[in-house]
């Protein structure tokens, strides 16, 4: 019996609570609902909460608990030429005895009688059936998976039943309590609520499991490589090692990559803040409102554009059209048809990055500047100031803090932003100030680490989380001071 | 500006008109320029957006076009089946030398000398190499066509269909060219005699990855994004609305409840490969969950959107007024009922909104995705979501990396699709906000 076939016979057996309880409540009434304290839905409801919580808590428990504890079992059961050679040793042969478990049950009770009087070839055997060994599986095994398989099915059986019992007592439990000034709504509405509180802290189980996972790898990757020359190193090379030499250890220069980031992000901002911040400008200040209601949903189609398509963009649009225009520039002046910019550089993932950012700076900057109020700017003009001197120096100033909140919010977007750089940035980790050569940032390394075939315990992936915790503590940084920033002004004028 | 500082001092003289003129003239000329430069900004990024969507349109519009070459194929049981021996062994079928029945074909089409090899295979170059898949289907499906000719569409190469639809510039010298001027007169042959036709490209939307970019479509890739949609939407919007509900409506106000609310808003600013790097970790590496599956992207996104659904609930719940609740509550309503009968119904369509909002979204979502294993090169259905799937954005990724010319055409079609999905999505959500929307 599976644990979803279990899942759904609790659930049945819930539902059936739930029948049964809201017609008890009605019998209690004796065709007078009022004298009830809670309506029979919440009688019902009640049942059926004690019939499936429960249970299905005890089916957790058991289904996570369970493994482990014949696992354990099985490692003591192994012998002790193999307990002698370790714990990896030990992990592989538990390894293998369960894939000879896997295998076992796929076979017929010959096959199965030939393997125990050993005239037959387990691995060959089971290699019939579809299922693969490493290295030749040894007598002990099949005795072990023979053990593992009865065990795991014992568990079973013992699970449904305990667990079926556990429901089939709840609703029982519930339903016996059933009367009128029985308050089931009080106690239906209390799960609710703990329902709700659990849902809510998922926010902050989230972060929690951001930070731990990170921080967890991270301090992994610090006991290979030491932190001063991750976080001062200025040469980028991890060298993928062949397998099985270990004496190629790469180096994992953070600041190469940090460059590269707030470059990116640098040349993007340039671009994004000014267009941005006038466009702002403009549709709050200036524009009709039939040309508001069309500028603005159509500068936001740009937020809605997904970030891969911007870095197709750059990849077959921007790149091209900057290294010819580049060629045709050198060529006017010098004579000798060269691009100075290459088709992968800071400035192409800047300046599509700066395309994407400015709905984000002209919304953003947008919402702070109509939240000025109103009186500021009819004392300004009242004085005799015109619409743009009116602007500069009453309403600007007023909204400044929270324009530069605005602006900090996009900046931590470009630090992590991905799919535009991975395509428009190059992969080369340089430092240097030319804007026209490529560049690499922290997100690009992260998924260059990270794809293709990994082994978890080499510093060339886990470098990835050492990076990751760095941007995420880079963008938190950002996010709160910004933050902070919006909604003290927010304040000020509320 | 309590104080208004009277005119009493005894300098002040009137200006005269020129004096004033001065000042205006200049000022005047700033204000236009200021104006001028907040439309310019407008404009610039509206050209942005047109350039884009250019781009995308003008390179991508062909990929909804496919070329193909309806030939006579004779299924030859000579060729197909030497040795009769497929009654006794059908995995013969599977092995057998489709492309020779393909070859023959568009030797006889084309009518040139079967003996001349390097022609020949010239020729044989124009047909796609997934033909032998085509064929072998077909002789699986039905034995009974093996000793008969039979009309079949084959796709024609990549190089073939560009050429075919105008995007090889044919004044290139021949040696740098992909297709070749002999090439090129075979498919006028083929063309005038009718066998060489455009079609509606079904293949796009059917099949999966391939390395043949004539062969490759975004299907299988659909079918992975579908199912963590349905992931997202399953989870995200129910734990969204009861956290919501919690914070907005139950929680005292106090440290904890700050915590959690700075926590929301930092969430929603994380950069999204984080949660990439949450997912490798907690998912496949603690849990053990299978590497490129769809659940766990979709586990992924689930919590990436949401805080996005969390922020539109609050709002929405936050805009119901508080008579309602008053009504309710005067009436013997408990809170919760209060809550779950009369306000969240009234706060559904802003709760809506912002969930559709948030899973297009996650549908355009790629980086998260490149690291839990997804950008995999997967061609069969999966059929549930634990197996290895891919999806929409990953595949556009995969395809731009591409270096063929055909791929820049089939990456812009996929993009084509993904955006009108999005529209779509979108449209949707200002639907339902203009027609559910209450103006209390």
């Amino acid at each position: 019996m599976n644990t979803s076939l279990i899942l759904l016979l609790i659930m049945i057996v819930g539902f059936a609570a739930y029948l049964a309880g809201r017609s008890r409540a009605i019998a209690t009434s004796n065709g007078k609902l009022s004298v009830l304290h809670s309506l029979p839905g919440y009688h019902g409801t009640y049942a059926a909460i004690c019939a499936i919580i429960p249970a299905v808590i005890v089916l957790a428990v058991w289904a996570i608990a369970a493994p482990a504890y014949i696992d354990s079992g099985l490692r003591n059961a192994l012998p002790e030429t193999v307990l002698s050679q370790g714990a990896a040793t030990a992990e592989l042969a538990l390894g293998q005895v369960k894939s000879v478990a896997n295998g076992l049950n796929l076979l017929d009770d010959a096959e199965l009688a030939a393997l125990n009087n050993g005239s037959a070839n387990l691995r060959d055997v089971l290699a019939a059936k579809g299922v693969p060994l490493a290295g030749e599986g040894e007598a002990y095994m099949i005795k072990s998976a023979a053990q593992f398989n009865q065990m795991t099915a014992t568990s079973r059986v013992l699970m449904a039943v305990v667990v079926l019992l556990i429901a089939a007592a709840g609703a029982v439990f519930a339903l016996r309590g059933i009367s009128a000034p029985f308050r089931a709504r009080n106690q239906v509405e209390r799960v609710m609520l703990w329902t709700l509180m659990l849902a809510s802290s998922i926010a902050i189980l989230t972060t929690i499991g951001i930070v731990g996972s990170m921080l967890s790898e991270a301090i992994r990757f610090f006991n290979s490589v030491s932190p001063a020359s991750f976080f001062f190193g200025t040469v980028w090379d991890p060298r993928f090692a062949a397998a099985g030499s270990e004496a190629t250890q790469g180096q994992f220069g953070l600041l190469p990559l940090l460059a590269g980031t707030l470059y990116i992000a640098f040349v993007a901002m340039l671009f994004a803040v000014p267009i941005g911040l006038f466009a702002a400008i403009y549709m709050s200040e200036y524009a009709r409102p039939a040309v508001r209601s069309i500028a603005k949903p159509l500068l936001e189609i740009l937020a809605g554009i997904p970030t891969i398509v911007y870095g197709f963009f750059a990849l077959v649009t921007v790149g091209p059209f900057l290294r010819d225009i580049s060629a045709q520039m050198n060529g006017l002046i010098t004579g000798n048809y060269v691009s100075f910019i290459q088709a992968q550089s800071v400035l192409t993932a800047g300046i599509v990055m700066g395309i994407m950012l400015i709905p984000f700076v002209s919304s953003l900057s947008d919402d702070i500047i109509t939240q000025v109020p109103r009186a500021l700017r009819d004392g300004s003009l009242g004085l005799g100031a015109t619409r743009s001197e009116t602007i500069k120096k009453v309403v600007l100033p007023a909204a400044l803090p929270g324009i530069v909140g605005a602006l900090l919010l996009t900046a931590s977007r470009a630090v992590g932003e991905t799919m535009i750089v991975v395509l428009a940035a190059g992969v080369a980790a340089r430092m240097q100030l030319n804007p026209f050569e490529a560049m690499t940032t922290v997100t690009v390394k992260i998924v260059n680490q990270l794809t293709g075939d990994l082994e978890f315990n080499s510093p060339q992936t886990l470098v990835a989380f050492a990076l990751g915790i760095t941007l995420f503590c880079i963008t938190l940084c950002l996010n709160i001071y910004a933050l902070y920033i919006v909604r003290k002004y927010r304040e000020q004028y509320e | 500006m309590t104080e208004i500082v009277s005119s009493s001092s005894p300098a002040f003289v009137r200006p005269t008109a020129a004096r004033r003129d001065i000042g205006i003239k200049r000022r005047y000329a700033a204000e236009r320029r200021f104006r001028a430069y907040g439309m310019v900004a407008i404009m610039t990024g509206l050209f942005f957006l047109f350039v884009l969507l250019w781009t995308v349109i003008s390179n991508g519009y062909t990929a909804f076009q496919q070329t193909t070459i309806t030939l006579p194929i004779e299924f030859a049981e000579k060729v197909i089946d030497p040795k009769n021996e497929r009654a006794a062994n059908p995995s013969k079928l599977m092995t057998a030398n489709y492309p020779l029945l393909v070859r023959d074909a568009l030797v006889k089409a084309l009518g040139i000398d079967p003996k001349n090899r390097a022609e020949v295979k010239k020729a044989t170059e124009m047909v796609s190499a997934s033909a032998r898949m085509q064929l072998r289907d077909i002789v699986i499906a039905n034995p009974s066509v093996i000793g008969t000719t039979v009309n079949v569409s084959l796709l024609a190469e990549g190089n073939i269909d560009s050429a075919n639809k105008g995007q090889i510039d044919l004044a290139v010298e021949e040696s740098k060219r992909k297709v070749n001027d002999q090439q090129i007169g075979w498919m006028k042959t083929l063309t005038d005699s009718g066998a060489m036709t455009k079609d509606f490209n079904t293949g796009i939307f059917t099949f999966g990855a391939s390395s043949r970019p004539e062969a490759a479509g975004i299907g299988v890739a659909a079918l992975g994004s579908l199912y963590m949609m349905l992931i997202v939407l399953v989870l995200a919007l129910p734990i969204g609305v009861a956290a919501s509900i919690y914070l907005e409506e139950f929680a005292p106000k106090n440290r904890l409840t700050d915590l959690i609310e700075v926590n929301i808003n930092n969430l929603a600013a994380v950069p999204s490969i984080v949660y990439g790097l949450l997912g490798l970790s907690i998912f496949i590496n603690f849990a053990g969950m299978p590497r490129s599956a769809a659940l766990v992207g979709g586990l992924v996104l689930t919590l990436m959107t949401l805080p996005t659904i969390i922020i539109a609930t609050r709002a929405a719940l936050k805009a119901v007024p508080p008579s309602i609740r008053s009504a309710a509550l005067g009436l013997g309503a408990s809170k919760m009922q209060t809550i779950f009968h009369h306000v969240l119904p009234l706060a559904m369509p802003g709760v809506l909104t912002g969930t559709i909002i948030g899973l297009a979204h996650a549908l355009g979502e790629t980086a998260p995705l490149l690291l839990i294993g997804m950008v995999a090169f997967v061609v069969d259905f999966p059929g549930s979501p634990m197996e290895p799937s891919t999806a929409l954005p990953v595949q556009i990724y995969m395809w731009a990396n591409e270096a063929e010319r055909a791929f820049v055409e089939r990456t812009s079609g996929a993009i084509i699709i993904l955006l009108i999905f999005l529209v779509v999505m979108n449209l949707g959500a200002i639907l339902l906000r203009r027609r559910f929307e209450r103006r209390w």
